[in-house]
């Protein structure tokens, strides 16, 4: 087993191991901290990948400003162990629970159906990872080509930029959008009402 | 991928540079402590440390009494006495998450230097390597996201100390540092616009392009004003500097997040306070401020040999401690603001000015690209 | 009458508004405050010059002739509002040359330091003028029992003053004219 392996081994145990224990632990505090160690290893592996932007995107945004917080609400609104006792989450949690499950089936079958081919290029680690990039996502990379860019799908920012601002161009504006909605929904809803006393 | 003798000699290599500069980077926090106290005192026209002595050095004639005038000697005592203090746990603290914050507040602080470039270095042709633990292509955004790290440390030690002003302390912290972040990315973005040239291969995310853009042109303190004010005023905020030192303000919440720790572990917080100064000014120093080349449209003076090196980094220090003195120096002259104040700062005046500054910067840039003699 | 000019308060200008001179104007000074002269003393070796009228340790004081003021009247004792003085009276043998017409004096005198604040009243109360607080400021010790002044120790503290208070001188030469009181 060569260097990259072990480290891969270690940060998937580290990224499942932290998940399992995130749904495990009775304290919502342990188990936010357990999910921030399940994000970081994935970003790990992200960084194995030679994904660094995305390795770093991960921490920032995940790791960095949505746990803290959602550690800041839980201390706030202080959570003691065992916050679900409402027949009603139980149920909620259950429905979530089959979703994703289900959503998890989807995505096996279909990386066991669409992505046959590139097994034999993991195994020697990833010396060459734009290629193995390009193998798991050909279409990108001959639409790109395609279009007379000479920027191939690789995990370097410019190509994310691209990506972003060229092919994903209305994903990224409706997902703007969206969040503009969420905005201006949070600034309306946290405002004082003006009109009544007391609101 | 196999293991050989030169890929252990290279991790050795680098596990050496890793522990040199963490070494360097504590150290440096360790003096910088010293040099708070000693500025903070001339400006108050008092002294400061000047009775530790080592017993031999202390008997050279001249330098010996010199030495000990500037207290040179004061951080070594300083770390004996944090190290021989009676460990002291408070019964209502929760001990695991009490024992790990004081960790989880250093590590960042000595990660973030890994993809500092601090000098540069010449091989036999005369070519330059710049000389950094790791030469991301995305440097700046890993500072980004282990800094953003950092703030767990602090909410940590106030939630596991389990007594109210610790948390407030820590629940202002996360706040805060959530809040500026965001100001002080937005400020950088004008800067790596300007930096990367359009249709160059390199990244211009990475602080080595950064700094090679600076060789021998402006300044970017220079060229992009603004940017460096909002970066500079959160990186203050990000550091929990005196304007901004909501988490431990000592005379609202006694001492803030570490308030319950004593002792080793409350020289942990100490250190990793200093360290993030340190690094925080050797970033600002890398990015607005030439990192190691010599004065702005001055080509560096010094040869490119290991001479040229040397001087590289001595005249990065030399800007870093500037940056640091400049931290202090603010420290003790302006008064704290209120909480609310320092989130009024953040959100609708930083975050404003910052979206601003990149508008105008992104036409000026798209302008400049229209007219190609003119390009930077 | 006094009257009292309101002022009207000007709004703040656009350079202002942004604190930025203002903070450069602090800076300046705090910087030029560097290199003024440091207003530190190094104590140990330098000593803090002290005012005429310092109170510091309470003493007991011999006259000019070196002899014992104190004729253990106990008022200081009475007025000592934290109770720091202990004095057990003594008697002055009769045949006394030195000493006639006194008739007490302090078999021990003791002041707790710990409990002394330093207030003078027992200087102020002192008929004899024979306690004082002079300027011995530093007195420290390992354990309570070295805290304590007993009478050697502070008479070693007062020592003599030269004060031209001879009471009993008097009182003996009337006594030898023939005019007693
Ligand atoms: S100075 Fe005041 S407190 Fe001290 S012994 Fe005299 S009367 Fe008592
Ligand atoms: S010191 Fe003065 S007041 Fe006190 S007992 Fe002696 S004579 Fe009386």
């Amino acid at each position: 087993m060569s260097g990259p392996d072990l480290l891969f081994y270690f940060f998937a145990t580290l990224s499942l191991g932290g998940g399992l224990l995130m749904v495990f632990s009775r304290h919502p505090v342990s188990a936010a901290l357990f999910m921030i160690v399940s994000l970081v290893g994935v970003a790990s592996l992200f960084v194995l990948l030679d994904a660094f932007f995305l390795a770093i995107l991960q921490v920032l945004v995940y790791a960095g400003a949505v746990m803290v917080l959602f550690l800041f609400i839980i201390m706030l609104l202080d959570v003691g162990p065992g916050g679900a006792k409402a027949s009603r989450l139980k149920f909620l949690s259950g429905v979530a629970g089959l979703i994703s499950v289900g959503l998890l089936v989807i995505l096996l079958l279909d990386l066991s159906l669409g992505a046959m081919e590139p097994s034999d290029c993991s195994a020697d680690g990833c010396e060459d990872c734009s290629e193995t990039s390009a193998f798991a996502w050909p279409e990108i990379r001959e639409e790109t080509a395609a279009n007379g860019n000479s920027l191939v799908f690789s995990p370097s920012v410019k190509a994310f930029g691209f990506g972003l601002l060229a092919k994903y161009m209305l994903p990224l504006q409706v997902a703007g959008f969206l969040l503009l909605a969420a905005m201006v929904g949070v600034i309306i809803l946290s405002r004082k009402s003006t009109g009544e006393e007391g609101g | 991928m196999e293991f050989n003798p030169e890929m252990l000699l290279q991790l050795g290599l680098k596990v050496l540079f890793a522990f040199t500069m963490v070494g360097a980077v504590m150290t440096m926090a360790g003096y910088s402590v010293l040099a708070e106290r000693k500025v903070s005192a001339w400006m108050q026209g008092r002294v400061g440390p000047n009775r530790t002595a080592l017993p031999f050095v202390e008997n050279i004639p001249f330098i010996g009494s010199f030495l000990k005038g500037l207290g040179i000697f004061q951080p070594l005592a300083d770390g004996l006495k944090f190290l021989f203090k009676e460990e002291i746990v408070p019964g209502h603290v929760n001990k695991v998450y009490y024992y790990m914050a004081p960790l989880v507040a250093l590590v960042p602080a000595l990660t973030t230097m890994t993809v500092l470039p601090f000098g540069q270095y010449y091989d036999e042709a005369g070519n330059s390597s710049p000389l950094i633990l790791a030469n991301l292509e995305v440097g700046i955004l890993f500072i980004f996201a282990v800094s953003s790290l950092g703030v767990y440390g602090i909410v940590l030690a106030g939630w596991s100390s389990n007594s109210k002003y610790p948390f407030l302390g820590g629940i202002r912290s996360s706040a805060q540092m959530i809040s500026y972040e965001l100001a002080m990315g937005l400020s950088l973005l004008p800067v790596f616009l300007w930096v990367s040239v359009p249709g160059s291969e390199a990244s211009a995310l990475s602080l080595v392009g950064i700094v090679s853009s600076q060789n021998d042109s402006a300044w970017l303190l220079l060229i992009q004003p603004v940017s460096a004010l909002i970066f500079l005023i959160a990186l203050f905020a990000e550091t929990n500097r005196l304007p901004f030192d909501m988490p431990e303000s000592e005379t609202d919440l006694v001492g803030g997040f570490h308030t319950e720790y004593g002792s080793f572990k409350f020289g942990i917080f100490f250190v990793a306070e200093y360290a993030h100064i340190v690094v925080g000014s050797a970033i600002f120093t890398t990015i607005f401020l030439g990192g190691w080349h010599f004065l702005p449209w001055i080509a560096d003076p010094w040869p490119a040999t290991w001479v040229g090196t040397l001087l590289g980094i001595g005249w990065f220090l030399a800007k870093t401690a500037f940056l640091i003195f400049f931290f202090i120096w603010i420290r003790w002259t302006i008064p704290r603001f209120r909480y609310d104040q320092v989130m009024s700062i953040g959100w609708t005046k930083l975050l404003p000015l910052a979206l601003i500054n990149l508008i105008v910067y992104v036409l000026l840039v798209t302008w400049l690209d229209q007219t190609p003699s003119a390009t930077p | 009458m006094a009257k009292t000019v309101v002022l009207e308060r000007k709004p703040l200008s656009l350079s202002e508004r942004t604190y930025l001179p203002q903070i450069v104007t602090g800076l300046k000074t705090t910087f030029s405050n560097m290199f003024k002269e440091k207003a530190t003393l190094q104590y140990p070796e330098e000593k803090p010059q002290l005012p005429q009228n310092y109170r510091g340790v309470p003493t007991l004081v011999n006259d000019p002739n070196g002899r014992e003021k104190c004729v253990s009247c106990q008022l200081c004792e009475f007025v000592c509002p934290p109770k720091a003085i202990r004095i057990t009276p003594g008697s002055v043998p009769e045949e006394d040359e030195d000493r006639e017409h006194v008739e007490k004096a302090p078999q021990e005198f003791e002041i707790n330091m710990l409990r002394c604040i330093y207030c003078g009243y027992c200087q102020e109360v002192c008929p004899e003028e024979a306690i004082f607080l002079l300027d011995e400021y530093s007195s420290s010790g390992y354990t309570r029992e070295e805290m304590i002044n007993n009478k050697a120790k502070l008479y070693e503290l007062g020592g003599t003053l030269p004060d031209k208070h001879y009471k009993w001188d008097k009182k003996k030469d009337a006594e030898v004219e023939g005019n007693a009181h």
